[in-house]
């Protein structure tokens, strides 16, 4: 049994040590928000904060994560920064099929806590996210809107 | 054609030799050989023999598409609207363009709209009596019948209103999901009258909404989807779950085309933890576990003896099959070619040319690479239906073919289409590509629900892939470095004639040539031939399909005939387009855009950049693409791109420009990183660390301006691919003097 806690609240999970925390999430929390993209931390759709660093949860495994705290996208409004990221992403109209911005706006509220003006350097840096719809400009766009 | 498929006496062969193509199809569509066919039983029919064609016939009959209006519309008591669309969303925008479509003649805001992908059924074969989400086809096949399905709907609601009022209907109107009787002032909800006006006579003449009024076409109304999609609400197939459902892992054959022979440790790991049962599928095996994780690593510590694919030939994935291989094979090969294009006498302008220009072009085999993998989830029911979740870009096709895999009559067989996180062509039925019927076996196999999902390297083993593709090029030149001929030689194979092939028998492949055939130019004597020469891999749809290398080559090749005529690319262009309006005003419009056509060379930041220009007329639009580029290190790198883009008329200026901003870097992916290589019989890429695609590093800045010339609504999602490749490797020769006639960019060696 391990336990875990996420946006809040603490999870008792019953899997292997070695079990990506993404799939804990999943399959386990039914927290289907993360997404699997690739398995490989290349593409970013799993991004979750853990201590509020944008962290790719296909390659943590679970008992590594201790009692840090765990935010998904499930409840990114519950976050002001997060709350504003999601407003600038829907005036900004960024997603196209959707599947990479949970992990989009997970980063990019991870950069948003921890530097509230991003330079236009400080966002190519951030968000290395895959985007297969090559959304890329209109997220920058929306991270400088929620920036202000 | 209901007819014809009614007659017993009729064989899939007799079938496939009837004439499909309708004259009278709408222009745009019947101008790619794909759409002109009758009813989607045919065309079922024709893909899945064996299909009990009767049965399907005769419903297909009873129904016109786009009529029934409670097929569509749901209104519930509290006025908010749901529409039951013919299409899937995936990230085209089609849920919104629908919503503003038929609220704009229903009179209800597209905002109060929820928007879900119809089930099955003959209502929703809205494209000339096909259902499929392609093509780029959704809008401009279905406005005029989606207009007046709401436009029907506003009027049930008026009559049911007229009759309660005791007025006359003519004293109404209605205003934003109410009736409005404005002499007495009464108001009337549509949720109020739902239940009874749906089930009126529809009237068969109903008054369109004067475009002059239109309040949401035309507007850049926003998107249904984007709170769902940036807050992780929104709901992708493989986020589903069903109570008591087991999760299933596959590990497929390393060689396309090989078998299970044996498994060492099967009872090991049907032992490992969570695991319920270890299964063997044609060319995979399986394990179904409580969890994915658990199914995964316990299918993938399978240790699997498999059989040996054939050393070499083409009728197998062979052992030595390689990308090399194959181009080798399309470049020798001296079979004759059927005429796709054929117009003058190209023999006797080449005899009397100052100048003869040869080039060869090739474009590797592409991913998809859309970011949901596939999955698919399956249950059998008590009452004897199989239910499926499948994101799958043809309900019907699927619907059928799971009928024919589990035995059961298609009406026994409920398909629920979730929203696809991004496609690009890959949804489409390409045999083994796809999870369904995996899912449909295992949950027989447990008696319990399955949801099957793919690993990445799963889906890079299986994914169908944008064929590898060949053509040479031949053009003769006047003495003012005019073209006179062109001729062209193209070898390989086209999806269509894969995967339609039994309902387009026709010796050209039209998916093989187009943006080689059909262009624009005046160049007066043109002979293009198609040369099929079948590929073992499997062969998919991928964004702008033909499209996607053809333009790439011929724009190219054109850019090559002005250089050797001395001549300058975009002046070229303008003259070989002398008579035709439309294209010169998008060619002005583009070179406006980037302010005013200079090809370069020149100094900008600090470096050196250069622009190059291409055109092209994908399905029903059209585009002029300019792109800007540097090279850094070897690397190109593109700066801006512009893109003029005319699909006649739009529904939503906002989606539009996205999707040829989307498209713009798929396109830019392809040319500048994309190949998935075979060697030895097997794909070199497993994951995107292996095939790396376009990240924000590489994105330009992308502009674009939409060109409303009034011509016959063209498609969207696909246009704005084709003109980037050739833009960008035409900057490049402008900069460097170097023609890359080989894709991508990547693995040549650029020197500035």
């Amino acid at each position: 049994m391990t336990t875990i806690h996420v946006n809040g609240r603490a999870y008792e999970v019953a899997v292997e040590a070695d079990t990506p925390l993404l799939w804990v999430l999943r399959d386990t929390l039914g927290l289907t928000g993360t997404k699997y993209g690739c398995g490989i931390a290349q593409c970013g759709a799993c991004t979750v904060m853990i201590d509020g660093t944008a962290t790719r949860s296909c390659q943590v495994p679970v008992d590594s994560v201790g009692a840090a705290d765990i935010r998904t996208i499930d409840a990114i409004e519950e976050d002001p920064v997060g709350r504003k990221v999601v407003e600038a992403w829907v005036a900004t109209q960024v997603p196209q099929c959707g599947y990479c911005q949970s992990g989009q706006v997970m980063a990019a509220t991870a950069l948003l806590k921890s530097n509230p003006k991003p330079t236009d350097g400080d966002i190519a840096d951030a968000m290395t996210n895959l985007c297969r719809c090559g959304t890329y400009n209109r997220v920058a766009s929306a991270i400088r809107q929620a920036a202000g | 054609m209901d007819q014809l498929l009614s007659s017993k006496a009729l064989s899939p062969k007799a079938l496939s030799a009837v004439p499909f193509m309708r004259a009278d199809g709408v222009t745009n569509l019947s101008r790619r050989s794909f759409l002109g066919f009758g009813t989607s039983a045919l065309v079922l029919g024709a893909l899945v023999p064996g299909l009990p064609r009767i049965a399907r016939a005769a419903e297909a009959t009873a129904i016109k598409p786009g009529t029934r209006v409670p097929a569509f519309l749901v209104i519930g008591k509290d006025n908010t609207v749901t529409l039951l669309s013919p299409f899937v969303e995936g990230g085209q925008g089609i849920s919104t363009g629908m919503a503003q479509i038929v609220g704009e003649e229903l009179d209800v805001n597209p905002s109060r709209f929820t928007v879900e992908c119809a089930p099955p059924g003959p209502d929703y074969a809205v494209i000339n009596g096909l259902r499929m989400t392609g093509g780029s086809f959704s809008t401009r096949s279905s406005y005029p019948l989606m207009r007046k399905l709401g436009a029907t709907a506003r009027d049930m609601m008026i009559r049911t209103a007229a009759k309660r009022l005791k007025v006359k209907p003519e004293s109404l109107t209605t205003e934003d999901g109410h009736v409005v009787h404005a002499a007495s002032g009464k108001k009337l909800a549509y949720g109020d009258l739902a239940a009874e006006a749906l089930t009126l006579k529809p009237n068969e003449s109903v008054a369109l909404r004067d475009p002059a009024t239109f309040r949401y076409i035309k507007q850049p109304v926003a998107r249904l989807d984007v709170r769902a999609k940036s807050t992780g609400k929104a709901v992708y197939a493989i986020d589903q779950k069903l109570d008591g459902m087991l999760y299933a892992a596959v590990q497929h054959a390393p060689n396309l085309g090989t078998t299970v022979e044996s498994v060492a440790n099967e009872s090991a790991v049907a032992a490992m933890p969570g695991v319920h049962s270890v299964h063997r599928l044609p060319g995979a095996v399986a394990v179904a576990a409580d969890s994915w994780w658990r199914a995964r690593k316990a299918v993938e510590a399978l240790q699997v003896g498999w059989s040996k694919p054939k050393a070499t030939g083409f009728d197998t994935v062979a052992a030595d099959y390689s990308s090399q291989g194959i181009l080798a094979a399309l470049k020798s090969s001296t079979a004759s070619g059927a005429s796709a294009e054929s117009e003058g006498d190209t023999a006797a302008a080449f005899a009397t040319a100052d100048k003869v220009v040869e080039a060869e072009y090739d474009a590797p085999y592409l991913a998809h690479g859309q970011l949901e993998p596939p999955s698919s989830m399956a249950r059998f029911n008590a009452d004897g239906t199989l239910e499926l979740w499948v994101p799958n870009q043809m309900p019907e096709l699927f619907q059928s073919v799971a009928a024919q895999a589990s035995g059961l009559p298609p009406e026994k067989v409920i398909l629920h289409t979730p929203i696809l996180g991004g496609f690009f062509g890959r949804h489409f039925l390409y045999g083994s590509s796809n999870p369904f019927l995996q899912a449909i076996q295992l949950a027989k196999a447990t008696k319990r629900p399955v949801k099957v999902l793919w690993s990445r390297e799963e889906e890079f083993r299986m994914d169908a892939v944008r064929p590898l593709s060949f053509s040479r090029f031949k053009a003769a030149l006047d003495k003012d470095g005019r073209p006179t001929a062109i001729q062209v030689r193209t070898v390989g194979e086209g999806p269509i004639g894969r995967w339609f092939g039994s309902v387009f028998p026709g010796p050209v492949d039209a998916s093989a040539v187009e943006g080689i055939t059909e262009k624009p130019y005046a160049i007066p004597n043109r002979s293009m031939e198609y040369v099929k020469v079948a590929h073992p891999v499997t062969i998919a749809f991928w964004r702008s399909v033909g499209h996607s290398m053809n333009d790439f080559f011929y724009e190219g090749f054109l850019d090559e005939i002005a250089v050797a005529g001395g001549r300058d690319p975009f002046e070229l262009r303008m003259e070989l387009l002398k008579d035709k309006p439309r294209h010169q005003k998008l060619l002005q419009t583009v070179a406006a855009m980037s302010g005013g056509w200079k090809r370069g060379p020149y100094e900008a930041d600090g470096g050196k950049r250069a622009r190059g220009v291409s055109m092209a007329s994908p399905f029903g639009s059209e585009t002029a693409t300019i792109a800007e580029v540097s090279i850094e290190g070897g690397e190109t790198r593109v700066h801006n791109v512009w893109v003029a883009f005319d699909p006649g008329s739009i529904v939503n200026p906002a989606i539009v420009k996205s999707q040829v901003e989307s498209a713009v870097a798929l396109g830019l992916s392809a040319t500048l990183f994309e190949e998935l290589v075979y060697k030895d019989g097997v794909r070199q890429s497993h994951n995107f660390d292996e095939y790396p695609i376009l990240t924000r590093r590489s994105m330009p800045a992308v502009h674009v301006e939409i060109v409303e010339s009034g011509a016959p609504m063209g498609g969207v999602g696909e246009p704005g691919l084709p003109g980037v490749p050739p833009a960008v490797v035409n900057a490049v020769a402008a900069l460097t003097g170097q023609r890359i006639r080989s894709l991508p960019l990547a693995k040549a060696k650029i020197d500035v």
